[in-house]
């Protein structure tokens, strides 16, 4: 077999592990998680009847969102409620195309990339593809002709278009410091400075997964399917399978939220600490990948049982007079500390520095206050 | 000039054939086309009756603008069962079980305020250790009725888990009704002059380590919500009304002393042993959700403390006062009422001297509170609604009846 040849072959697997796994990884592991983890942070059990410990769950769940009977209301507009689910999934899934989950390994002497894309413009075609995603949403609200279902579509029409602002401004600024727009050459900049872009970036970083929470429509920021007020919003009238894609859709985009971060922030497929702790870099990368990843995923789940949700006048504020700006004084602060030191990055470093040192002092302030009124009302 | 039967039936047919044709032939709806795409401004919105944040069969009908809550008009009747009609059909002790169904979420209150009508129209006097089980039973009610009310609205405004955290320690609470009378939600637990069974030293002390660890689980809700930025920004200026008004309207329970009206039933006019119990009436100031939210936890820390001070001072006793075998008051108009967790649960009784009472009338504070909900909704936002709708908290037992 020609390399050439295995080469496409190797492409063909890999565009169906992403197909195909991903939907398994999102239905069994995620779902599990995300149920166990909650159950376990509201003092209950959550599904531990299917399977060993619940694990089957997923299976069960999955079996019976296929089962079911498909409705579409009589009076919604038939081939756009079918594209709303559709919509929804595939530019999630198209978007992992691009993640880069580890460095090349070589299979059968030919040298094979963890990611299926390395495109050049590789983060403006995630925010593209992405942006697409908003239309599964407004399509799926609009076509069921059901005014709840309206609403939940105008609120994330609105609220999708304004939290990609601030998200694309923050993915500046990791622009400014990595120099490109491939997400492979990203992970590499940061590996070749000994430098995670969270630490100058940590501004940016909060910035992004802030609006990356929003863009996924969860909690605090999941007001499109507010299931107090809106009845679950925009996919009240699905069932069955297109209700399925709806959920892989949103799940799937959490993954990608959570993987670009990782690539951008956190050093992708990099072993923490390289100079302290060497042996780390055994691990494989793509196990610190995924490590990366669920810590996200969690982060995610651990939002959804702790705060309430936003409303809307109120998400618009934060997004427009709050992250906005600041992401815009972001952008000028990292072009500065970039242009001190384009060679070694000491600008950038000195801005971690900052950056840590304000973390820290923010987390004391925190803790003090706290002992400060449990001491109060003692 | 007098009509004939005839006649009579003839345009009484007449009639239903133009209604009948009216009917099937609806006449064609003038639906003025609106000038531009953009004029339509008002959408009707049918929110409820099956609708999760509604607590039950309420339905409102909105006209929105937007998000923009232009009118809330609530319309309620889907829970009615005609219990005031009920009770004149049936004797005065059966009356009791009908009062659990009203406030399902408080039937202990209900349960004592039409006990107390009656008995205010008898001249029963209630042993001492009846009065103190009574609070007992009251206050226990309140704290596990303000936990359905935290935890529901907290979900509404989507913070999940302090709900599983109050349902956790109302389940406890449910226990100690299941093991005083056996029911955990109808309680059915007084009777007139008194009550229907004793208190087991197992449960005075059950109770009383439950009381002395609860206000930490309520420290726990409010790590969750009290401070919660989010919490804040949905809560505090939302829903503001004055004391002026809430009077006008007739507001009572944590609504009114949201708004800063020192009113609590137990202290302006002191019903059982009240009077000689140590607890303070939690005031808020701006008369926002946020203000009810926060006297609605301080009331179960009072409470705790209330039920703390009757362990305190029971005795061995009677639990029942003299009543007759068969109660059949003299002809009279009486009214009584408590301080329900909701507000001020009244009963109006007029007796004509039999064993059924003529007409009894119920004050339920659900309903009353509820009709303050269109002043409270306007301008505001549909995410808002449902937590007026939590804010008010209404049962819809009690509101239809």
């Amino acid at each position: 077999m020609s390399p050439a040849t295995l080469q496409t072959i190797l492409t063909a697997v890999k565009i169906l592990l992403i197909v195909m796994v991903v939907p398994a990884i999102v239905g069994f592991v995620i779902v599990y998680a995300e149920r166990r983890i909650m159950g376990f942070m509201q003092g209950r059990l959550g599904p531990n009847r299917v399977g060993p410990q619940g694990l089957l769950q997923g299976l069960a769940d999955l079996v019976k969102l296929v089962t079911k009977e498909d409705l579409t209301p009589t009076r919604a507009e038939k081939v756009s409620h079918f594209l709303g689910p559709v919509l929804s999934v595939i530019p999630a899934l198209t978007a992992l195309a691009l993640i880069p989950v580890g460095e090349s390994i070589r299979i059968g002497g030919v040298e094979t990339s963890l990611y299926v894309a390395d495109v050049n413009v590789g983060l403006l075609f995630l925010l593209g593809i992405t942006s697409i995603g908003v239309y599964g949403i407004i399509l799926g609200g609009w076509a069921s002709n059901n005014k709840f279902s309206l609403l939940g579509g105008l609120r994330s029409a609105a609220q999708l278009v304004s939290y990609e602002v601030p998200m694309g401004l923050s993915i500046v600024a990791v622009l400014l410091m990595s120099r490109s727009l491939s997400l492979v050459e990203i992970v590499r900049v940061q590996d070749r400075l000994h430098l995670w872009f969270i630490f100058p970036g940590l501004l940016s970083f909060f910035l992004y997964f802030v609006s990356g929470v929003a863009e996924t429509n969860r909690n605090p920021f999941d007001l499109p399917e507010a299931e107090s007020e809106l009845v679950s919003g925009f996919n009240t009238e699905y069932s069955g399978i297109k209700f399925a894609f709806y959920f892989l859709g949103e799940y799937t985009a959490m993954i990608v939220v959570s993987s670009v971060a990782v690539t951008l922030f956190f050093g992708g497929w990099l072993a923490p600490f390289p100079h302290l702790l060497p042996g780390l870099r055994i691990v494989p990368g793509i196990v610190w990948f995924l490590i990366k990843v669920g810590f996200f995923i969690f982060c995610y789940i651990w939002f959804r049982s702790t705060f309430p949700r936003y409303r809307f006048d109120q998400l618009m504020n934060l997004g427009w007079k709050w992250l906005i700006p600041l992401s815009l004084v972001n952008i000028m602060v990292v072009a500065g500390c970039v242009l001190a030191d384009t060679r070694h990055g000491r600008g950038l470093r000195g801005l971690g520095w900052v950056y840590t040192g304000f973390f820290i002092l923010l987390f004391a302030l925190s803790r003090l206050r706290r002992r400060l009124a449990a001491a109060e009302a003692r | 000039m007098s009509r004939t039967p005839e006649q009579d039936e003839a345009d009484y047919f007449a009639a239903r054939a133009k209604a009948a044709a009216a009917l099937h032939n609806p006449p064609a709806r003038t639906v003025e086309a609106p000038k531009t795409l953009f004029d339509v401004t008002e959408m009707e919105l049918n929110f409820g009756p099956q609708h999760p944040s509604t607590h039950g069969v309420l339905r409102i009908i909105l006209k929105v603008d937007g998000e923009k809550i232009v009118d809330a008009i609530p319309d309620v009747g889907y829970l009615h069962r005609g219990t005031e009609k009920l009770f004149e059909t049936e004797t005065y002790p059966m009356a009791i079980p009908h009062t659990d169904r009203m406030d399902y979420v408080a039937a202990a209150t209900s349960n004592h305020a039409y006990c107390l009508t009656v008995e205010k129209l008898l001249g029963v006097e209630i042993p001492r250790r009846a009065q103190l089980i009574r609070v007992i039973l009251d206050e226990l009610q309140r704290i596990s009725s303000h936990l359905v009310w935290l935890g529901t609205s907290g979900i509404d405004l989507g913070a999940v888990t302090p709900f599983w955290y109050c349902f956790r320690e109302r389940e406890q609470i449910l226990d100690f009704f299941e093991e005083y009378c056996g029911a955990r939600l109808t309680l059915n637990c007084m009777r007139i002059g008194g009550l229907p069974f004793d208190l087991t030293p197992r449960w005075a002390e059950a109770v009383r380590a439950f009381i002395d660890d609860f206000p930490k689980k309520i420290d726990d809700y409010e790590t969750l919500l009290t401070d919660n930025r989010i919490w804040k920004k949905r809560t505090v200026g939302v829903g503001v009304i004055s004391a002026e008004e809430c009077v006008e309207w007739g507001l009572t329970g944590p609504v009114i002393r949201g708004s800063g009206v020192e009113w609590d039933l137990r202290r302006a006019q002191p019903y059982e042993c009240y009077d000689e119990l140590d607890f303070t009436v939690p005031t808020g100031k701006n008369g926002d959700t946020y203000d009810r939210y926060l006297v609605r936890i301080e009331e179960m820390r009072q409470s705790a403390k209330i039920i703390r001070q009757c362990l305190d001072r029971l005795e061995p006793g009677e639990i029942k006062g003299k009543v007759p075998r068969v109660i059949k008051p003299i002809a009279e108009e009486v009214y009584a009422s408590v301080e329900s967790p909701k507000g001020e649960i009244g009963f109006y009784l007029v007796s004509n001297g039999t064993n059924k009472p003529y007409r009894l009338h119920v004050r339920p504070p659900s309903f009353i509170n509820l009709q303050a909900l269109p002043r409270l909704a306007r301008g505001h936002l549909v995410s808002d609604l449902v937590a007026l709708i939590g804010t008010v908290d209404i049962v819809l037992g009690e509101v239809d009846r």
